[in-house]
């Protein structure tokens, strides 16, 4: 069967017919060519997928696109200003290179900026548990935790923390 | 994913009668496990309700001294909660440790006990406080609710509306997390009502069950030394790759000795 849903997507109204078996991953993606949004495991285990919806963290392949009708939805292109300024998260990621093959990255991204909308000054065993929904298998975590923490300080209005080499 | 016929009912009185006619039918909670399983092909109902429209399944109230919270109310929300962490904290610590944080956004206490997964957090709670399962035509009393592993005691098209928990003096949860899923490879509620305590385990067996000698032990003398030296015996519990029969009923000790030292 299909269905006519309707989206806020990055600030955009976007109302389009899908099948109802549609993931809101391959909405994003094969729909609306949003393909910054990773698909990882596919087994809502690694977290590549995920995205805001109504401002909160959620796995996009583990929700169908029709749960989502009417909702508000940020992908990790909706996260930097309209003139190409980073968001301070992703910055911090880029300053600390919170990143190595950068597979992982936008997930890890929209988790870190939920995590800090929620809890403005996380400590890093907070920042360790936050990020339980998102494998990176590169990096050991390290320098993604130092960038959330620089990310944190940049997004309460401080000056984005340099790394320290 | 086999293809479905989705629904979103606005009123329970809607979804419990879609769920009654549909032949082949399934209640789409938050979907943090019917989605993974239908992608998996391991099921493929011909049709999905989504409960997210239903107002009446939502949020959290005091009643009765306890707690009642709506089956549609998610993880995180059962978490945060203010009311759930004066009137019941063990509560909101063992919603705050299901799965991870995204997941946490969107599975509900609701699915998770009517899916009844051997290793699922909330089922301790529901058995460990003496919890009714309120349905849209019953209450289920916690002891009774849990039947097998993935099996309850909801008639088919039967919808979990509430749970009802009691509240306890004191309570503690403490799992050992399964390191990938975060499901609890043996997880140990503890609840002390007056000189009585409830004992659950969830994760060890083929549904979350009580352990009477533990609570014999802890009504005797309400300590972590007490339950220290009671150990459970292996029989019948899980044996998978994550770990023997053997090595869970040693956790089951551990587990509840540190339920006891978390008790809150």
């Amino acid at each position: 069967m299909a269905s006519t849903v309707t989206l806020t997507v990055n600030g955009t109204t976007v109302t389009r017919e899908v099948e109802e078996r549609t993931l809101l991953v391959h909405f994003l993606r094969d729909i609306l060519h949003l393909t910054g949004t990773h698909i990882g495991c596919d087994t809502s285990q690694c977290g590549a997928c995920t995205v805001h919806v109504d401002g909160r963290s959620v796995k996009s392949c583990t929700m169908l696109a029709v749960q989502a009708d009417g909702s508000t939805v940020t992908t990790i292109e909706g996260l930097a200003a309209p003139d190409g300024t980073l968001h301070p998260m992703q910055a911090a990621f880029r300053e600390h290179h919170g990143l190595q093959c950068g597979f992982c990255t936008p997930g890890m991204v929209m988790s870190a900026v939920d995590l800090v909308r929620a809890n403005p000054t996380p400590s890093e065993t907070e920042i360790r548990e936050g990020l339980e929904g998102n494998i990176c298998r590169c990096t050991g975590y390290h320098n993604i935790v130092k960038a959330v923490m620089a990310g944190a300080e940049a997004m309460n209005g401080g000056t984005l923390k340099a790394a320290a080499e | 994913m086999y293809n479905f016929t989705y629904h979103r009912p606005a009123t329970l009185a809607d979804a419990v009668s879609l769920l009654g006619s549909l032949e082949d039918g399934k209640a789409l909670s938050g979907g943090q496990t019917l989605l993974p399983t239908l992608k998996q092909r391991l099921a493929s109902p011909a049709d999905l309700v989504d409960l997210s429209g239903v107002p009446d399944l939502k949020g959290v109230r005091e009643e009765a001294g306890g707690l009642t919270i709506g089956a549609f109310t998610r993880h995180a929300d059962v978490a945060g909660s203010d009311v759930v962490a004066r009137v019941i904290p063990a509560l909101a610590h063992l919603a705050g440790g299901i799965g991870d944080r995204q997941v946490r956004h969107m599975g509900t206490l609701g699915g998770s006990i009517a899916n009844a997964d051997p290793a699922a957090d909330y089922p301790a709670a529901v058995v460990g406080l003496g919890a009714w399962v309120r349905t849209d035509r019953r209450e289920i009393a916690g002891d009774d609710f849990f039947t097998g592993m993935f099996e309850t005691a909801l008639e088919p098209g039967e919808l979990v509306t509430a749970v009802h928990f009691p509240k306890p003096d004191a309570a503690g949860y403490a799992k050992f997390a399964n390191p990938a899923s975060r499901y609890a490879m043996v997880g140990v509620f503890i609840a002390r009502f007056g000189a009585s305590v409830r004992v659950a385990v969830t994760g060890a067996g083929p549904f979350a069950t009580r352990v009477p000698a533990m609570e014999a032990a802890l009504a005797a003398s309400f300590t972590a030394d007490a339950v220290a030296g009671v150990t459970v015996p292996p029989d019948g519990l899980n044996s998978d790759l994550h770990a023997s029969a053997e090595y869970r009923a040693h956790l089951i000790t551990v587990m509840a000795k540190r339920a006891m030292e978390a008790m809150r």
